[in-house]
């Protein structure tokens, strides 16, 4: 589904991510970790095509980043949800509105979807909130509003960028279970985080592999934990 | 064919775009009231550009089949050199007829200058002949050799050094106007795009968002094109009628056809002030898209 192969990206001259290999297969869960400002948020936005690897190759859905035209990398990013770490909502529209833009900007009917966009709020526990507004919402609220916008185009890859990062256990332990039944449903679930807690909890549950980047590398990390 | 898709494609009824991007303040009224001034210029430019046409058109028409002999004689000779000419005159081909004008014709020719009571019998003033050609006209040059070996006093004038600098005036006055419409024309694509960029740097976080959700430069584009393009066609649609309006209630042209006083629209000339809207329309389409794709060349 996305693979990388000697994939490298450099800022300003200086590389930030070297000889980057990974191929995440579909339907396996990854959990990417490594100290802050170690690259997990940069590994991730090559792999939605935020950023174009420097050297190297990126292939999502086989096909390499590179010769794809902006309106290729907009249809591809359809199949991948993301689920930033501050969440990127807009302010002004509803949290149903947020939630079905994906829907909107596929030219997909959102009002004919409405009865999945009602299933989809009752699955991450904000039925009541449909028509608050993002800045009404606390943390965890915002979180969960998130991963639901990224799974309602039913994407066959799922991103988290510390998704739990600003919320309480409970809230996160909440978050990790959604993400582990859509992961069970097939999707391929790759989430950044420091939190080894979480990762423990998920390995409990479901089969992951975990990645650390270590001096700008990334290495299979799961006999550490 | 590419264009109108482009045009139907990116003003296509999908209200979610419009709806994507939050209200913009100060941007939107600015290009309503570019749109509606400019839109009221370019009303009167059109007016100014056809007024100076038909005024062109009439001086050179009126002008252009009439011709004066001027006779300059001693007084004993007078009425013998205005026979002549008048006998030269009505043999020659391209000449419909021939006058002397009278003492009373030449009295209110000079009233401008010299009041109404000249007493014009006691004053050596030359005679005038007024000479009504057909539509070719006469030879001149040969005209002018054979006044000479008839009467030696009488000076053929066909007008051109009257006509011409006034049809050339005219030309240019056209000429200014058709600039101006021009100037306006740029003028409002320009402030229409840096009200456009204005927008889009405000939402620069809209764009991102909706670049990262999937959707096409097309469909973010569209939220403004579609936006910009109606505010400049509703606020051209209100200066073209208040100016419509304005140049309506100027005074009717006098039949003398004074100048300021002819500017105007005649028949269906009143009609094409109205094409001003969907040309600024057009504008406002062309500029925000271009501004909206140029932007979005930095979005990843």
């Amino acid at each position: 589904m996305i693979e990388l192969a000697n994939a490298a990206y450099s800022y300003g001259g200086g590389d930030i991510l070297t000889e980057l290999n990974l191929r995440l297969a579909p339907g396996s869960f990854h959990f990417l970790t490594g100290p802050s400002g170690a690259g997990k948020t940069t590994l991730l936005r090559l792999c939605y095509m935020e950023l174009l690897p420097s050297a190297g190759q990126v292939n999502i859905f086989d096909t390499d980043v590179r010769s794809m035209n902006r309106d290729q990398v907009a249809t591809t990013r359809r199949r991948i949800g993301v689920v930033h770490q501050d969440c990127k909502f807009l302010d002004h529209l509803t949290l149903a509105e947020n939630i079905a833009l994906p829907l909107d900007v596929s030219g997909r009917d959102s009002e004919a979807e409405m009865g999945n966009l009602n299933d989809l709020l009752s699955w991450v526990g904000l039925a009541g909130q449909a028509n608050s507004l993002p800045p009404q919402l606390s943390g965890g609220e915002r979180q969960r509003a998130a991963l639901a916008r990224a799974v309602i185009m039913s994407p066959d890859v799922i991103i988290a960028d510390e998704p739990t990062g600003n919320i309480d256990w409970e809230m996160a332990l909440r978050l990790l279970q959604l993400l582990v039944e859509l992961n069970k449903m097939g999707k391929t679930i790759l989430i950044a985080t420091h939190d080894l807690n979480l990762i423990r909890t998920a390995k409990s549950q479901t089969t992951t592999r975990v990645l650390r980047i270590h001096n700008r590398r990334l290495q299979l990390a799961g006999a550490d934990l | 064919m590419a264009v109108f898709r482009a045009i139907s494609d990116l003003l296509g009824g999908d209200q979610n775009a419009g709806k994507v991007v939050p209200p913009s303040g100060y941007t939107a009224q600015l290009t309503t009231f570019t749109a509606g001034a400019m839109a009221f210029l370019a009303v009167f430019a059109m007016a100014l550009s056809l007024a100076t046409g038909r005024l062109a058109d009439r001086w050179s028409a009126e002008l252009a089949r009439t011709a004066t002999v001027r006779i300059s004689a001693p007084a004993g000779q007078m009425e013998a050199q205005s026979q002549a000419v008048l006998k030269v005159l009505e043999t020659t081909p391209g000449i419909v007829s021939a006058r002397v004008l009278s003492d009373q014709e030449q009295r209110e020719l000079l009233a401008p200058w010299f009041g109404p009571d000249l007493p014009i019998e006691s004053l050596p003033i030359p005679r005038l002949i007024e000479v009504i050609e057909t539509t070719e006209g006469p030879d001149i040059e040969g005209l002018r050799l054979r006044l000479k070996g008839e009467a030696p006093g009488a000076v053929f004038d066909d007008h051109t050094r009257w006509r011409r600098p006034l049809i050339d005036a005219a030309a240019r006055l056209r000429l200014l106007a058709a600039f101006s419409l021009t100037l306006i024309a740029v003028s409002t694509g320009a402030m229409i795009t840096l009200a456009a960029n204005a927008a889009l740097s405000a939402n620069a976080t809209v764009i991102s968002v909706l670049r990262l959700v999937g959707a096409r430069d097309t469909y973010i584009a569209r939220a403004f094109v579609r936006r910009f393009t109606l505010r400049a066609f509703g606020g051209a649609a209100f200066g073209t009628l208040i100016a419509v309006i304005a140049v309506w209630l100027l005074p009717a042209a006098a039949d003398e056809g004074a100048f300021l006083t002819g500017l105007g629209f005649r028949g269906w000339h009143w009609l094409l002030p109205f094409l001003i809207p969907p040309f600024a329309a057009f504008v406002a389409f062309w500029a925000t898209r271009a501004a909206a794709f140029r932007t979005l060349k930095g979005v990843t």
